[in-house]
């Protein structure tokens, strides 16, 4: 993983006192279809946001909203003092790398690259310098003559990087832009996208579909669903406090279980453990890798869980086991590969680790 | 992959109606265009370049080559100034009512050209439409007798009628803009006219090019319009062509000329299509 914890402490530390960009109630629909609802969100600066959601979710049209291709039915979007959702997307101090790139066609690379200055009205030095200096960052300088049609797919997406990067604008918006890269090259700009971000220190509001990339990447994660924000937090905390059922399985696999709580005694079928939560019925997220095999050391106050080995899916450095327990209940457990596992198995967890989420246990 | 009988047996139809129907007619015209006619009208089969002498030294001919050029050229530019922008707001601006805007601009292309000639004789001859408006208000006296036989009516009419011939490519090529090409120029911080003759007007070249080709050529060849309304001074090339294989009896000099368009069209089309490969980015 490219993000370290100390960036990640730093930057959730520093959303309230240096936001760049605030997004104020925002909502939209298209007639009688709900596309976004009441988005409220910052954006610090030097942030990497991922905004995280499957197809339909609307993250698009929030980051086409902040661009400024779309406007919004309500609510507002302030960059510092300025009110930006009143200004035409072509003032906005806002670049955009587009999920197919929108390289011009008739344009050289070098000409792509310079287009935003020489609309500016630049001096001719000034954007050739400039240009060059942005070919370089991205390591393309060797195809600044090049139409973007003799270029590579992963090319093409170096060269609308630099496009947007050489405005040196103060946030710069990324839609799906690895989507179209095969696997290999993916992880490799995510990488280099990562580590450029850092370099130029701008923020990033990054959308994606892809959970692993959001978490590889970036700094907080926005994860939407169906137009609403299910939540917003550090990849950790998302991953280890998931606020909701729905982000507990969207990112990472989870065991969902149904509980209640009464006495101060949480019972989750036949499984029971001492809780400081309310009386009511719970849902719990539970994941599998916080299900251990019994008896490679035994805590204080684990919750023990017996049944029979269903299934085994190897993922390389772990397995993902699938147990039935006597009362029905069927969890995953991640264990590490290699071990002979059969039959009958015990397991405990930590009551810690059971986290209650809101919503329902539908599968998604 | 195909039997040899399969491919000559779909080969041949489209490869005799060429021969018969261009080839051969264009052979014979161009053989024409080297005999003569004897003084009692009889078709001298000798070879000779007097038809091509009497185009350079005849002032007529070459003049009214020149006219027709001169006419098609204003045609052109015309229907480019009519069409571009209505095409433009038709793909860029016009929503959802885009398919009924762009029907009504390929209505009257139902209508006979015949119809629509005749029909802005009646707007602009002297009893027209036109005259009797600017009559009744007072803003003339007598009719004008400009606007019906005159150059400016065979320009006019023809913009009329090749307007939509320059209208489709144009538009054509302004659907296979992407859009998000527009949005990344916006997002660049160009304005909507820089956004305009920086993206959108040189991606849209190859269909202004098509859209010229077809307005110049298709009226440069016109007949019609310059009979029913050009007037003495509204002549055109072909009326000449016309009379020489008609009336005047010289197939041979009316060959020549022919030989001398289809050269000059021929050549004109090679160009545009070159400049059109040029400028097109698939």
């Amino acid at each position: 993983m490219v993000t370290s914890e100390q960036t990640a402490r730093a930057t959730s530390a520093g959303v309230a006192s240096a936001s760049l960009l605030e997004i104020r109630n925002v909502a939209k629909s298209f007639g009688k279809n709900v596309v976004l609802r009441d988005i409220s969100l910052q954006v610090a600066e030097g942030e990497f946001l991922t905004i995280l959601g499957e197809s339909g979710s609307g993250k698009t049209t929030l980051l086409r909203i902040i661009a400024g291709f779309e406007t919004a039915t309500s609510g507002e979007l302030w960059m510092g003092r300025e009110r930006l959702d009143v200004l035409p997307p072509y003032r906005r101090r806002v670049n955009t790398v587009f999920q197919h790139y929108a390289l011009f066609p008739h344009l050289t690379v070098e000409q792509n690259v310079g287009y935003g200055l020489m609309v500016e009205k630049q001096t001719k030095s000034e954007v050739a310098s400039r240009v060059e200096q942005a070919l370089a960052q991205v390591k393309m300088t060797a195809h600044a003559k090049a139409k973007p049609s003799k270029i590579s797919g992963g090319q093409q997406q170096r060269v609308a990087l630099a496009r947007a990067l050489v405005k040196r604008p103060q946030l710069l918006l990324l839609d799906e832009p690895l989507s179209a890269l095969d696997a290999n090259l993916r992880r490799q700009m995510q990488v280099e996208l990562k580590s450029l971000q850092r370099e130029v220190g701008i923020s990033f509001v990054f959308v994606t579909h892809d959970q692993e990339e959001a978490m590889v990447m970036s700094d907080r994660i926005a994860l939407l669903r169906m137009g609403g924000l299910e939540q917003i937090a550090t990849p950790r905390e998302i991953y280890s406090r998931p606020a909701t059922a729905y982000a507990a399985q969207f990112i990472g696999h989870t065991n969902l279980l149904q509980g209640e709580v009464r006495g101060g005694i949480m019972r989750c079928g036949s499984l029971s453990w001492k809780t400081n939560l309310p009386d009511g019925p719970y849902l719990l997220s539970l994941r599998p890798e916080n299900i251990h095999l019994l008896g490679s050391s035994l805590r204080a106050g684990a919750v023990r869980l017996q049944g029979k080995l269903q299934q085994r899916a190897f993922h390389g450095a772990t397995e993902l086991l699938r147990v039935q327990c006597a009362d029905g209940l069927t969890v995953s457990v991640r264990a590490g590969a290699r071990t002979e596992w059969q039959g009958e198995l015990e397991f405990e967890f930590d009551p810690a680790d059971a986290v209650p989420v809101r919503g329902s246990a539908e599968r998604i | 992959m195909f039997s040899r009988a399969y491919r000559t047996a779909i080969t041949l139809p489209p490869l005799l109606w060429v021969t018969v129907f261009l080839l051969v007619p264009y052979l014979l015209m161009f053989c024409y265009s080297f005999w003569s006619v004897s003084p009692s009208q009889a078709i001298l089969h000798t070879w000779t370049l007097d038809n091509y002498q009497q185009l350079r030294h005849v002032d007529v001919y070459w003049q009214t080559l020149l006219r027709s050029m001169w006419i098609a050229a204003r045609v052109t530019v015309f229907s480019l100034l009519l069409g571009y922008p209505l095409a433009y707001f038709l793909s860029f601006y016009a929503g959802k009512r885009k398919d009924l805007f762009y029907q009504l601009v390929i209505i009257p292309l139902w209508v006979s050209y015949l119809v629509r000639a005749y029909a802005w004789k009646t707007i602009l001859g002297s009893d027209g439409v036109l005259n009797t408006l600017l009559q009744y208000v007072h803003l003339t006296r007598h009719p004008l007798e400009f606007l019906l036989y005159s150059p400016f009516a065979v320009v006019l009419t023809l913009t009329h009628i090749y307007t939509p011939f320059t209208f489709l490519p144009v538009y054509a090529s302004l659907e296979h803009i992407p859009r998000n090409l527009v949005e990344a120029s916006h997002d660049l911080g160009a304005s909507p006219a820089q956004t305009f003759w920086r993206v959108v007007f040189p991606l849209s070249i190859p269909g202004v090019l098509a859209g010229a080709t077809f307005a110049f050529v298709l009226s440069l060849g016109d007949f019609l319009a310059p009979l029913l309304l050009g007037g003495p001074s509204g002549i055109m090339i072909s009326n000449i062509v016309v009379s020489l294989f008609g009336a005047a009896y010289n197939w041979p000099l009316g060959a020549a000329i022919s030989f001398c368009m289809l050269v000059l069209v021929v050549s004109l089309l090679f160009v545009s299509e070159r400049l059109e490969k040029k400028w097109s980015f698939a």
